[in-house]
């Protein structure tokens, strides 16, 4: 058996006990792989993802692309044979990514960020809103024209954002998860 | 009369109209009252739990907690928003801290005690006679290829009540007004989910194997209950076909939209107009 020291241990540990998941269990069976409608869009398939935090190799897991392009469809989770929640760690790992910065250039942190932006400020999702910012702030204003076209044309986006009078509750909601995740890991 | 609170979802009013078009009309005809939860707040979808737990949480929490104030249980048509409203209702349920925690975060009290249902289990609840009774254009002669993709049926530890590998709700659904059903590999293959705007080519790849699929099993069309699901296969087809040289000229309908042909409702009034692949064929067909 692997036994790391340090740092890499640490990092072991503490994603074991945020996402709850036994990491150190998993033997590499690759089955979380093997069923991931993502694995061949990745840098690490899911299976070395889980491997690289077995080895603490923690700036190597936050930065690889894999975890911003799975889609959380948690069929990793419903098979892992020692039961451990892959689609899990993925979130955790996704969150420390966020907290070191690590995200900064991955197109699905940009999305996730600017969904929830849409939702902080009119308590529920601005589809046009979030389409219209998503082309500008990735330089391809025009890459989703011909689909936001027929949606317009059969009046399925919605020009005007949603507003609800519980805004301020949900604006509570985003500033106090904030500040409990950030106190809780520092 | 059941009634339910009802949370329709940020698409409900956008690009998933028909969706609840469909959902509303065929509720009607079932003898669903669905009283839609007053100021409901978006689940925060995949970007809500991808971004911080508690946030993942507490977002879905404020609508269960607005929910049983209501005094009802609760039907959630998006598969993507039923599979937040449970996975925090279960979470926080089984953690008395979280329990806690989330008080502090909604600023009122949290109580989540009453049941989520998809709209799914909803109408299966129903039951298959008065299901039957209602039919009077049955589906004889359409083939369908039931879709469940992920979120109805995963994680199997949290979403219960059908099998995570080869779910039947759905199937028993359609078959029951008449369709017939095809024993397929896809149904809760993904479809790239909300990976369309940030990695296009995860959802056109599996959008296309589904595609494939549905096509070997001559099914007449693809049944869905997630408005995510439905965007990806519909409005992305067109693209499948330019990027991969494919002809795929597959119906992709709510699953509510088949009932409500079956029972006789008009495809107007069900949104059938608003696909970006035709379905009138097919309504030819039916009604
Ligand atoms: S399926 Fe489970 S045990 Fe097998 S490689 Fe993946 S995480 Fe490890
Ligand atoms: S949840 Fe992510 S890692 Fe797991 S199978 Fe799905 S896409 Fe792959």
């Amino acid at each position: 058996m692997l036994v790391l020291s340090g740092r890499g241990q640490e990092f072991a540990n503490r994603v074991s006990l945020e996402s709850g998941q036994p990491v150190q269990q998993c033997y590499q069976c690759g089955k979380c792989t093997a069923g991931c409608p993502a694995a061949s869009f990745m840098d690490y398939a899911p299976h070395q993802v889980i491997h690289l935090v077995q080895l603490g190799l923690e700036e190597v897991v936050l930065s690889c692309r894999a975890i911003w392009v799975c889609t959380s469809c948690y069929t990793c989770t419903a098979r892992c044979p020692c039961r451990i929640e892959v689609a899990r760690i993925m979130d955790i790992l996704r969150a420390r990514a966020r907290r070191k910065g690590l995200h900064r250039g991955q197109r699905a942190a940009l999305f996730a960020d600017l969904f929830l932006d849409s939702v902080r400020r009119h308590g529920r999702l601005h589809e046009l809103e979030l389409g219209a910012r998503w082309g500008l702030s990735t330089g391809q204003p025009w890459r989703e024209a011909d689909l936001a076209a027929g949606l317009v044309a059969k009046r399925k986006l919605r020009l005007r954002p949603p507003r609800i009078k519980g805004v301020e509750e949900v604006r509570r909601i985003f500033r106090e998860a904030a500040r409990l995740e950030e106190g809780e890991h520092g | 009369m059941v009634r339910y609170a009802y949370y329709p979802g940020c698409v409900a009013e956008g690009s998933g109209r028909e969706y609840e078009m469909a959902n509303r009309a065929v509720a009607a005809r079932l003898g669903l009252e669905l009283v839609e939860i007053e100021d409901w707040n978006c689940c925060g979808a995949t970007p809500g739990h991808n971004t911080g737990h508690l946030l993942g949480l507490a977002l879905p929490a404020r609508n269960l907690a607005l929910a049983s104030g209501m005094g009802l249980d609760l039907v959630a048509p998006c598969a993507a928003c039923y599979n937040r409203l449970v996975t925090a209702q279960r979470e926080i349920a089984c953690d008395p801290e979280l329990q806690v925690l989330m008080g502090r975060l909604l600023g009122r009290d949290y109580h989540g005690d009453r049941r989520v249902l998809s709209m799914v289990e909803a109408v299966a609840a129903v039951g298959a006679e008065r299901m039957k009774a209602l039919t009077v254009r049955p589906l004889e002669g359409i083939t369908v290829a039931c879709y469940y993709g992920c979120l109805l049926v995963r994680p199997p530890a949290v979403i219960r009540g059908d099998d995570p590998e080869d779910p039947r709700l759905l199937d028993d659904l359609l078959r029951g007004v008449g369709a017939t059903t095809v024993d397929w590999a896809h149904k809760t293959e993904c479809c790239g989910a909300a990976q369309a705007l940030p990695h296009e080519e995860v959802v056109l790849s599996r959008v296309r194997r589904i595609l494939e699929a549905a096509v070997t099993f001559r099914a007449d069309c693809i049944a869905t209950a997630c408005p995510l699901c439905h965007a990806n296969l519909d409005q992305r087809q067109a693209r499948v076909n330019r990027r991969f040289g494919t002809d795929y000229r597959m119906p992709v309908l709510y699953f509510t939209q088949l009932l409500g042909l079956a029972f006789g409702l008009n495809p107007g009034e069900l949104g059938l107009g608003l696909h970006f692949v035709p379905t009138a064929e097919l309504v030819r067909r039916i009604a």
